[in-house]
């Protein structure tokens, strides 16, 4: 294996690891601080029960986020130095501005959270709870800055062999940033949602803290309602940006191999890329893809073939996972909107509630599936049209990438084994019993 | 330029604020197997760590994200050439990090065991590198026109990268003793201030050996002879360093802290001033070496980077000092009583 292959699969293993916890940390952190509210406005004490248990699971969840990203701050550098040096005068700065902004806000903070139970009024610490989730969501919008504009490179030049930072605004505030932060937030409060409420279901499932979690499971039942439509509405709307900016993308999406109007959605199709075709298609929804990405059903779709091979992004996988992602996604509203019709009733919704714990594991697949549709679509380009993957690798030894490859693998497996197992733990266990 | 010498020192700054503030993390990790003699006193030793280090590693962030953003050469050239020694850095970091929060989750002494063997892997490691890493920084190391490096992880393991190693690990282990010393009270605090009593002598040995050695290792002293004022830096940090000790004999530990992060930082610049305009030296040709002025972003980001920092750090050292404060005080029996203790 070649140093590009195995930078690509270190960076795919530390980023995809690091995401197993973000998006919890971005949801959990707001639903806590909603728990915490809710108690200082009420008195009630459930309530800081719930912003306690909650709490300790979302501690356990953000060392681990936090441990996993400073890794990737630096992996640019160790492995990606030729990228590093020809576009960090624009990726540079929003990297460097999402830790001096929002980083530097979540870490401080919360280790006064975590800690200053005493030492602050009741008030000032459930305001520093809002203001570590204001900070996870802040890095979140640079962070995803930075990766729009590797999937539409806007605002610069190229000038002594390098890109240049011409227009910051135009970087910032371009839709593909804009929507990209909407979905991606909102697939982390689903996240967080699903896992209240999955947690919840197993307690009520063994009729344990019933008012507790028929309560923990109904707020997050609230949020993650809201964020399941929200994520498929700005799903649909990325796409539509994708096909603009990154027609291969878009293509490699829906395994549509020829230029066509009336171009159609397959609700499975296996591409072959070595023939340019699908294997198998099924329920084939003509105009369907016209009209979700140009709103008209007769809208020319550009194919994969219209594109040079060495353009083209791994179709298998990238279509594959986007499929997953959707059909997810509009699990996701299924499951949520059950739960209205049952919330009133949760005790004895059994069925439900088993189908709400087995759901926990499928929004971090979802998650999974997104970033894999986003990053492998946006093959064979790490800036797209700009620069190749190829070119963007450190002249570094394949020997020192194998060896931290297999030492990510290693210890991020040990990390995340020990993690999962810790959180499961306290998930279980419950609340600390009411004082009185 | 301006703006690249603002930026080159303002680099130096979070580089500095980064070892004055996580350096004392590193040393109580270091210290922890040694001064931790029962689980009680292990307990307080990192509980006087809680609710700080993580704010602390937030300077590492900054001071990677702005070279990043300022020098992306540096940034690119650097950690691809330290390779294995940054991903050994980083790895030490991670395991640090999940062990404050993972030690106390389980109450099996084995469990706890496997965590303070990370707690002192993860704190000493950093330490020893980063010192490696910079002394072979001031020194130059191999790096072609193309900002290739030819040389390996032993490469940095060079005499003068391994003074600098110790030198850091004692810098930090004298920082660490001291905050242990504030923070806590009874025997531990005895020990932790005898500790950093008989440490003293030897920071002060090796602090001595690496000023002379980096009179024939590096060409730090080039920029001192050529404006001597800058002299005054070099005896601000030994005054520091004196400092330590003689609020170390009165007992003011806090005091003695203060003098010990001013060293940390003296030392810091000590190297930051000597390598201007420098910021990667080649040993192969100078004319390779990666400066302040070959290797900066455009005037654009630096100009926009200057007024986020110019804006953040100070909100950033803001809320830092307000936490300090709010924990300020000796940790106790009754603090590790308290749920969310680690």
């Amino acid at each position: 294996m070649d140093v590009v292959l195995l930078s690509r699969l270190q960076f795919a293993a530390a980023t995809m690891f690091h995401f197993l916890f973000v998006p919890f940390t971005l949801g959990l952190s707001i639903l806590v601080a909603y728990m915490e509210t809710r108690y200082v406005k009420t008195g009630d004490e459930t309530y800081l029960r719930m912003t306690k248990f909650w709490g300790k699971l979302f501690l356990i969840n953000f060392a681990l986020g936090v441990v996993t990203g400073i890794t990737l701050e630096f992996q640019f550098g160790t492995n990606w130095s030729r990228y590093s040096a020809y576009v960090g005068d624009v990726f540079g700065s929003l990297l460097a501005i999402e830790a001096t902004v929002a980083f530097s806000l979540e870490s401080i903070l919360l280790g006064v959270w975590i800690f200053g139970w005493k030492k602050l009024s009741k008030k000032a610490h459930a305001g520093v709870m809002w203001l570590v989730a204001f900070g996870s969501t802040l890095s979140a919008v640079w962070i995803l800055i930075a990766n729009a504009w590797m999937q539409s490179p806007v605002g610069f030049a190229i000038r002594d062999g390098r890109a240049e930072l011409v227009d910051f605004a135009a970087i910032l505030f371009q839709n593909h940033a804009i929507f990209k932060f909407l979905h991606t937030v909102s697939a982390a409060y689903v996240l967080s949602a699903f896992f209240v409420m999955g947690v919840s279901a197993y307690h009520l499932l063994k009729k344990q803290n019933v008012d507790f979690f028929a309560r923990s499971f109904k707020i997050a039942l609230g949020f993650g309602t809201i964020f399941s439509f929200i994520v498929v509405i700005t799903g649909d709307i990325n796409g539509v940006i994708v096909a603009e900016k990154q027609p291969t993308k878009l293509a490699a999406m829906e395994s549509l191999w020829d230029t066509t109007t009336r171009a159609p959605v397959y609700l499975f199709a296996l591409p072959d890329e070595d023939n340019e075709k699908n294997k198998i298609e099924i329920g084939a929804l003509p105009g369907m893809l016209s009209f979700l990405v140009h709103h008209d059903i007769n809208a020319e779709v550009r194919g994969l073939k219209e594109f040079p091979k060495d353009e083209r992004p791994p179709v298998l996988i990238t279509s594959f996972a986007f499929k997953g992602m959707v059909g997810l996604g509009f699990y996701f509203i299924f499951a949520t909107v059950l739960g209205w019709w049952k919330r009133n009733r949760l005790v004895d919704s059994s069925k439900y509630l088993k189908l709400m714990l087995l759901s926990i594991p499928l929004p971090y697949v979802a998650c999974e599936l997104g970033w894999i549709v986003s990053e492998v679509g946006r093959q064979p380009w790490i800036v797209y049209g700009l620069m190749k993957t190829s070119d963007a690798v450190s002249p570094v030894a394949t020997s020192q990438v194998l060896t931290t490859l297999i030492a990510f693998i290693m210890v991020y497996g040990l990390l995340g084994v020990t993690g999962f197992y810790l959180i499961a733990k306290n998930a279980k266990k419950g609340p600390e019993p009411a004082v009185n | 330029m301006v703006l690249q010498t603002i930026w080159f020192f303002l680099w130096g700054l979070l580089w500095a604020l980064f070892f004055m503030t996580d350096g004392f993390d590193f040393g109580v990790g270091t210290l922890y197997p040694f001064l931790g003699k029962s689980d009680q006193d292990k307990r307080i030793m990192i509980n006087s760590l809680g609710p700080l280090w993580d704010g602390n590693e937030v300077w590492l962030i900054t001071a990677g994200g702005v070279t990043f953003a300022a020098f992306p050469t540096v940034y690119a050239v650097m950690f691809s050439s330290l390779y294995s020694a940054l991903m050994l850095i980083l790895f030490a970091l991670i395991l640090r990090g999940v062990s404050f929060e993972f030690r106390g989750k389980v109450d099996d002494p084995r469990w706890r065991k496997i965590w303070d063997t990370c707690i002192f892997i993860g704190s000493f490691l950093p330490a020893l590198l980063f010192g490696v890493a910079f002394a072979n920084i001031f020194k130059g190391l191999p790096i072609d026109h193309n900002g290739i490096y030819h040389g390996t992880l032993f490469t940095l393991l060079n005499p003068y990268g391994l003074l600098g190693g110790v030198l850091f690990v004692m810098l930090f282990l004298v920082h660490g003793a001291l905050w242990l010393a504030i923070k806590t009270q009874g025997d531990l605090h005895h020990r932790a201030a005898s500790v950093a009593n008989k440490l003293w002598p030897v920071l002060l040995g090796v602090a001595v050996i690496f000023l002379i050695a980096s009179k024939f290792s590096t060409r730090l002293y080039d920029n001192y002879l050529a404006h001597p004022a800058f002299f005054i830096v070099i005896l601000i940090t030994v005054f520091a360093l004196f400092g330590i000790k003689y609020f170390m004999v009165k007992e003011t530990f806090f005091k003695a802290w203060f003098a010990s992060a001013l060293t940390i930082v003296g030392a810091t610049f000590y190297g930051v001033i000597g390598l201007y305009p420098d910021m990667f030296p080649s040993t192969i040709d100078s004319q390779f070496s990666l400066t302040a002025h070959n290797a900066s972003s455009s005037p654009l980001t630096l100009k926009i980077m200057l007024i986020v920092v110019i804006i953040f750090i100070p909100v950033v050292i803001g809320y830092q000092v307000w936490a300090y404060t709010l924990f300020k005080g000796k940790v106790t029996k009754e603090d590790l009583a308290y749920e969310e203790a680690y």
